[in-house]
């Protein structure tokens, strides 16, 4: 998996609540029984001029000339909630995102952007309303970073901390596969199902 | 040492607390469907990891396939097909119990699990579906997950998990006749928001939750993920267990009293302590519906949809946002608002006693002209008993279509869907921007309230219908705790 340590990038404002995985990538656009080739259809509710076409909505943050190439999206609370499509992250990932700086998310979602090298980081609602003003001011050049073994963002001139479960900080910065992590415990899963097996048998 | 039901639950899954704060945590049973489940058995294929306890993985096809009598593999969905094959081919060659088209027990994940007795009290399921929390009806814990975690779950039958903080949510008072679970879920959530349960697993208890029966339990519960819980739970109780008396997976014989014996024990101890609690008095509840474009959107039926200035920035723009979309007025009274259509279906509404209620409205009536009504029961067992009580015929004559089981327009995939901006009143639990098609308008409720609003033709209080002298009796068997 992708490792996530330090990233500085340009950062775009999309700050509404609720935003659920049903905007991040409609139903419709999840045509394959495949990770792959879902960052066209991100956002294309608010991105596209209409259903059926490419035509790029110039209203939309992530068209808007200043922010092409954003790898960070500054967002409202609950982002992420809804239907628990891991297609939402692979879709984010496949345009470029690195990060999600939001006031809370979805809790599938967040664990589903921890298992492929999308930070989820929480930040209170007026700090990330203090750098998306920041960011605007000329977005191309005040880039946002994020040093995430350090715990800190920086943006105009500012730290700001933050913190993160331990597990899914780990699993980021070192870039886990989190099956082979716990097929390491192997001999202790085994024995709990044997042991299961014979207090509980009517579950076998 | 007093303990909570989560604590419980946890505890007894807990196999290893791992060095990074996660908890490594047994997985009784995975469900998969082809939406999302097909993609995490293609992963396990290319990664050439075989899956550990196949005879405890089901999967059930219900997310992409059409709901026509006469359905096969083609889908109105473009691609459907693919995801149905291939869903047939890697469950086939994992050994899952596969339920498919053809198979009568095929349906929704969330109804045909608890319908087959697959979940049961002290369990944990998991699936690749944010609805999974519906199955904590059953006393089991229950949550979603992503395919990345369900491919963790089928290979180590275990996840690792941080454990989440503990909430009980206490609904007291008795509830109203044609007030219903849909209704006390939307009005938590409306009350709390729908980001009001983060970081919780909720235990639903109090007075109106014992009177509930099994299946409004799981309405009630389907939709904690609306309110960004990790998941909701209900302690088993009796209703419980003769919900689950006779089902095929449930245990028989010695193994049946060994298993109730333990579930007799999945109850949160008297002064086991929450990290939250809540009360919510439900006697003066009225029937709910949303005006906006969330969940937490939801107002009692003679109320009006609320004002957009508020003291939060963000909130007050969602708001603005979501009237425009729905193109109604702050100030506006929501009943009568014209619908287009009318749907009552989707793992939230759509099982027998669902069915039953919304035919208690509908008997002996006509939806309005020219509005199109859609019933999709939740499994083809729930389709067969409606059609044994002539329940079928009720909806038909009424002008309702009659479908096979499925997902159906409870969401849009590029399938079948209700047209560009059509309103739509619907038992389901989503009403996102274009959730049922380009840019519909979805109003949430309960199955009474849909039928109701059909017959009507816009937005109507469905106690107008069941108070009335004919309707009563009717009315007050179907409100009666099982």
């Amino acid at each position: 998996m992708e490792k996530f340590t330090r990233h500085d990038g340009i950062a775009a404002p999309l700050l509404r609540a609720s935003i659920d995985t049903d905007a991040i990538i409609p139903s419709r656009e999840m045509k394959l029984v495949s990770r792959q080739g879902l960052g066209a259809g991100l956002f294309a509710g608010w991105r596209y001029l209409a259903q059926d076409s490419r035509d790029p909505n110039p209203e939309f943050v992530l068209n808007k000339p200043e922010y092409q190439g954003a790898s960070i999206l500054l967002c409202g609370p609950n982002f992420g909630c809804g239907s628990s499509r891991e297609h939402a992250v692979w879709a984010l990932k496949e345009f470029g995102i690195r990060a999600i700086i939001a006031p809370g998310f979805g809790s599938i979602f967040a664990n589903n952007c921890v298992r492929n090298g999308l930070l989820p980081l929480v930040l209170e609602a007026d700090t990330i309303a203090r750098i998306a003003d920041w960011v605007a001011l000329s977005p191309r050049d005040n880039r946002v970073l994020i040093d995430l073994p350090a715990r800190h963002v920086q943006a105009g001139g500012q730290q700001y901390s933050f913190q993160i479960e331990e597990g899914a900080s780990r699993m980021l910065v070192e870039g886990l596969d989190a099956i082979a992590l716990t097929l390491t415990r192997w001999d202790y899963i085994e024995a709990f199902h044997e042991q299961r097996r014979q207090s509980r048998p009517w579950l076998y | 040492m007093t303990s909570t039901l989560f604590e419980k639950l946890w505890n007894e899954h807990l196999v290893e607390v791992q060095d990074d704060g996660t908890d490594l945590i047994y997985i009784d049973r995975v469900f998969l469907h082809e939406r999302t489940g097909s993609i995490a058995l293609s992963g396990l294929q290319a990664e050439a990891y075989p899956v550990f306890c196949p005879e405890q993985v089901f999967c059930c096809m219900d997310h992409i396939v059409d709901t026509y009598p006469d359905r096969g593999d083609d889908t109105t969905m473009p691609s459907g097909r693919d995801f149905i094959v291939a869903t047939r081919e890697y469950t086939h060659a994992a050994g899952i119990t596969l339920f498919d088209l053809d198979d009568s027990r095929q349906g929704i994940v969330h109804v045909v699990s608890p319908e087959q007795g697959i979940v049961q009290p002290g369990m944990t399921l998991v699936c690749p579906d944010s609805h999974t929390c519906t199955q904590g009806a059953m006393g089991a814990l229950a949550w979603g997950i992503g395919s990345s975690e369900a491919e963790h779950a089928l290979v180590t039958k275990t996840l690792r998990v941080k454990r989440p903080r503990s909430m009980r949510i206490r609904f007291e008072g008795t509830l109203s006749p044609a007030v219903t679970a849909k209704d006390v879920i939307l009005h938590l959530i409306a009350t709390h928001g729908a980001d009001g349960g983060a970081g919780y697993a909720v235990e639903f208890a109090g007075a109106a939750v014992t009177a509930l029966d099994m299946e409004a339990r799981m309405t009630l519960c389907n939709m904690a993920v609306e309110f960004s819980a990790f998941t909701g739970l209900i302690a088993p109780d009796r209703k419980t267990v003769e919900y689950l008396r006779g089902r095929p997976y449930a245990p028989v014989g010695d193994l049946w009293q060994q298993a109730t014996r333990y579930w007799e024990t999945l109850r949160s101890d008297p002064g086991a302590g929450f990290d939250r609690e809540l009360v919510v008095d439900c006697s003066e509840l009225e029937p709910q519906v949303t005006w906006g474009t969330s969940p937490q959107h939801a107002i009692g039926v003679s109320g009006r949809v609320p004002p957009v200035e508020l003291a939060d920035a963000v909130e007050s723009a969602g708001r603005k946002r979501a009237l425009a979309y729905m193109a109604l007025n702050a100030g506006d009274a929501i009943a009568g608002t014209p619908i287009d259509a009318a749907f009552i279906g989707s793992c939230t509404n759509s099982r027998i006693s669902d069915l039953r209620l919304a035919a208690a409205v509908l008997r002996g009536r006509r939806v309005a002209p020219g509005l199109r009504a859609i019933c999709v029961p939740g499994s083809m067992q729930v389709k067969a008993q409606a059609e044994a009580e002539g329940l079928d015929r009720v909806f038909t004559e009424a002008g309702f279509e009659w479908r096979s089981s499925g997902c159906s327009m409870c969401f849009f995939a590029g399938g079948e869907h209700f047209a560009y901006r059509e309103r739509v009143i619907s038992t389901t639990n989503r009403n996102f921007e274009s959730r049922q098609g380009p840019e519909t308008r979805s109003h949430l409720a309960s199955p009474a309230m849909v039928a109701a609003s059909a017959v009507r033709g816009c937005i109507t209080d469905p106690r107008e219908f069941l108070q009335a002298p004919s309707d009563t009796a009717g009315a007050t068997e179907m409100m009666e705790p099982g």
